[in-house]
């Protein structure tokens, strides 16, 4: 059994998912699964690094398109990606395996400092979205001057 | 289809990840959909021979320099194989990639597509 990468808000379509899931591995149960997929309690999964300047934030968001995704940043630190993944429309198609997540996924993040939040970057290629976000004036870190005694 | 596991001294290899793949059948092909994000588009290859479909993807670098806050995953390159017991007619596959995700589409060969049967009416 796959480990669900996010919790849908659409409830009913999911039950009916794990519903076809357990029809599937019923019907081929020699199916051998490794274990090796990793089951990630959230999703989307996130790196975040800082720079002197700025903070960056990526996320692995395979099959989510840019007018499927909504960016928030909220009182200049909690970073917040919302959006949808759909099935595809294959019209008569049986699914014969689900591994991939589908539906509603809403995620926040309190950001390592406070950011400048009217010119965040955002660029999402091959799945992968990074954000490059400035560092508020006032989180920047400052050159204090020793004076030599 | 059935996946069908790596060779141990493959898998021992620099980190490889299982992409995680839905599976379509249609009245003419079996479509399979996998999710390999940050791959290189020109580094995807797939390999089909005597049943079996094998599917890499190798990783585009990211520069990530600097002081990692937070890392919920790792980069690696992408494999995964499937025995695949319809018969498919192997100059016909087709794949793309966008936004991160392989679409493969394996057209099943004229012999297992289902036929109308004539009935004569005696």
């Amino acid at each position: 059994m796959f480990g669900n990468r996010w919790a849908p808000l659409g409830q009913s379509v999911w039950n009916e998912l794990q519903q076809l899931q357990h029809e599937v591995n019923r019907a081929f149960d020699h199916w051998n699964e490794t274990g090796s997929l990793p089951g990630l309690a959230v999703f989307p999964p996130m790196r975040v690094w800082e720079v002197e300047h700025d903070v960056f934030v990526e996320a692995e968001l395979p099959g989510v398109q840019l007018d499927q995704l909504e960016i928030f940043v909220t009182g200049q630190s909690l970073l917040t990606l919302k959006g949808e993944r759909h099935l595809p429309e294959l019209g008569k198609a049986v699914q014969l395996r689900q591994e991939r997540g589908v539906g509603k996924f809403s995620r926040s993040l309190t950001l390592p400092t406070q950011v400048d939040d009217g010119r965040v970057e955002a660029k999402l290629e091959n799945g992968v979205l990074t954000l490059r976000l400035p560092k508020h004036e006032g989180a920047k870190p400052r050159r204090i001057n020793v004076k030599a005694m | 289809m059935t996946e069908t596991m790596p060779k141990p001294n493959e898998a021992a290899r620099k980190k490889t990840f299982t992409p995680r793949v839905d599976i379509y059948e249609t009245e003419h092909d079996l479509l399979l959909f996998a999710d390999m994000p940050g791959v290189d588009p020109n580094e995807i290859e797939l390999h089909y021979e005597r049943g079996e479909l094998r599917l890499t993807g190798k990783v585009k670098p990211r520069s990530q320099v600097g002081h990692l806050v937070l890392s919920e995953y790792d980069l690696g390159d992408f494999q995964r194989s499937f025995q695949i017991r319809e018969l498919i007619d192997a100059t016909r596959i087709e794949a793309e990639y966008k936004n991160g995700v392989l679409k493969i589409s394996l057209p099943k060969a004229e012999a297992v597509k289902p036929k109308r049967v004539a009935v004569k009416v005696q």
